[in-house]
């Protein structure tokens, strides 16, 4: 079962596709790894995913129960303010806020839901702690549990390991993992091709020459060598 | 000591002095709450830009001898802030060069009306007052104490039922949107709430010292707390103190009461900065 199908899609701003020809699925448990040059579009298919701008061409569809108004999202580190006055708890509990509906406060639901997302991603304890206080590693833990707040199945990762030393890199795609186990969807946008390849089980090229299929598949098309295009 | 006491209740004996007393601390409890957000979203000095636009407002209404100002100064000062909020990312010009903008051409403007057209006998005196508050809020009509605690409730209120919304779109608007949030809706509250508050600061503290009354109370907490809601209350706490010890310090002191609300905010904001340093060792 695909948590989200794309066939054909274009993305772009103002009628100009960025890129085009971008067929790719999601499931359960898969972690889609996107690569691509710099100004290949990679930021622009994260934005159409999450439904901030509409495709210009082609399908994007979601499974029931997943939707795009509902992708869990972890975005690019430093597009966030580090010294934001917020407990870990503050905010990893605004992830639930499109489930509140008209309700103004959050409820037991809510916290039960945030507690949980918290020790999946093993940040429980760092709770009470200031958001400005942790590590970068910690940080992006933090967010995905944010994430896992608002979706429970797809999670959308942008670049999610820049800026983190191998070890915490290393942690952080344990956590992924254990997540994926859990029937998780992972789309990863990534710069670091090597590290996401080896946790990846499918590659999504965003280039003149776009590509999608296993792992597998693509280390053949490139020979076993790493090739950045 | 005895006389500082007989100062102050002789004062409090009329009702006008304790309607500014009241209103003092409704606005400094209302500007306080919008501190943390406005700081946060790097959007400092719209309160700066649009006290000037409501100058303007003012003089607009001076002139035309309207006896109400805030008839005019509200919806101009609203309608303008929803306009600066509601640009969003993809505008030409960048935000704080609109504010700028429009702050200097509105207080250009409104200096030039009031000099021009008053039938004031005193335009310095008026240009004066409107600019630092000085005595204004003891002169405050028994409709302008209404108004501005009819807008005090509604800010307070409308922060306390959007206070998630609020944290999520000032802490990462982005991913508020990408999941499903109505993130424009609640930029536009915040602008009406923000207009409130300034049209409402304008008269205690006056156009220009209007900023300090956002911004400091919520720098101070940020230096001591480091829990949104603790910031948030912790600099309600700052705001209202000040502003009631500067309102009776400058009656006791007879200095201008704006400048003595804006220069304890300051004193606190040190000192908070030292207690922070203090407890981080």
């Amino acid at each position: 079962m695909s948590y989200v199908i794309a066939q054909d899609l274009a993305v772009g701003y103002e009628g100009k596709a960025v890129a085009e020809n971008i067929s790719f699925e999601v499931g359960a448990g898969d972690l889609l790894c996107v690569i691509g040059q710099n100004g290949a579009g990679k930021s622009t298919l994260v934005k159409t995913l999450l439904g901030l701008i509409d495709p210009l061409r082609g399908t994007l569809a979601f499974d029931e129960g997943v939707s795009a108004s509902s992708v869990g999202y972890l975005p690019q580190r430093g597009e966030l303010q580090r010294d934001f006055p917020a407990s870990v708890w503050e905010i990893a509990l605004s992830g639930n806020l499109i489930h509140l509906g008209r309700r103004p406060f959050y409820g037991p639901a809510e916290k039960e839901a945030t507690r949980k997302a918290l020790e999946r991603v093993g940040a429980w304890d760092l709770r009470n702690q200031p958001f400005s206080n942790l590590s970068g590693g910690q940080r992006q833990r933090v967010l995905i549990a944010r994430a896992l707040c608002a979706a429970t199945r797809l999670l959308v990762l942008d670049e999610p390991t820049t800026g983190l030393d191998p070890l915490a890199a290393a942690e952080l795609y344990d956590t992924i993992n254990r997540l994926r186990a859990e029937d998780v969807g992972v789309i990863s946008v990534s710069h670091d091709v090597d590290a996401a390849l080896e946790h990846a089980s499918h590659v999504l090229r965003v280039s003149d020459k776009p590509f999608f299929g296993t792992v597998q598949a693509w280390r053949q098309l490139v020979g076993g060598s790493a090739v950045n295009d | 000591m005895t006389d500082v006491v007989g100062t102050l209740s002789s004062y409090l004996s009329y009702p006008f002095v304790r309607y500014a007393l009241e209103v003092g601390v409704l606005i400094a409890l209302c500007s306080s709450l919008l501190g943390t957000t406005l700081v946060m979203k790097r959007l400092s000095f719209i309160g700066d830009g649009l006290s000037h636009v409501a100058f303007g407002a003012y003089a607009v209404a001076a002139v035309a001898g309207l006896s109400e100002n805030m008839l005019i100064t509200i919806p101009a000062t609203v309608a303008v802030a929803i306009l600066l909020l509601k640009r969003g990312q993809d505008a030409k010009v960048r935000g704080d060069a609109v504010i700028a903008m429009l702050s200097v051409a509105s207080l250009a403007g409104g200096y030039l009306l009031m000099n021009m057209f008053s039938t004031s006998s005193n335009v310095s005196g008026d240009v004066c007052s409107s600019l630092f508050g000085s005595t204004s809020i003891l002169t405050l009509s028994l409709f302008e104490v209404l108004c501005c605690a009819a807008m005090s409730v509604v800010v307070v209120g409308a922060f306390v039922l959007l206070y998630n919304r609020i944290f999520s779109i000032t802490f990462d608007e982005s991913f508020a949107r990408a999941t499903g949030i109505h993130t424009s809706r609640y930029n536009t509250a915040l602008a009406i709430m923000v207009s409130f508050v300034i049209v409402m600061g304008m008269s205690l503290v006056g156009a220009l010292l209007l900023s300090a009354l956002v911004v400091f109370p919520a720098l101070s907490a940020m230096r001591v707390c480091r829990t949104f809601r603790g910031v948030t209350i912790c600099s309600a706490i700052v705001s209202v103190a000040c502003a009631l010890a500067g309102m009776l310090l400058s009656m006791v002191l007879s200095t201008p009461v704006g400048a003595t609300i804006v220069l304890l905010d300051a004193v606190a904001f040190g000192a908070f900065t030292l207690a922070g340093k203090v407890s981080r060792r």
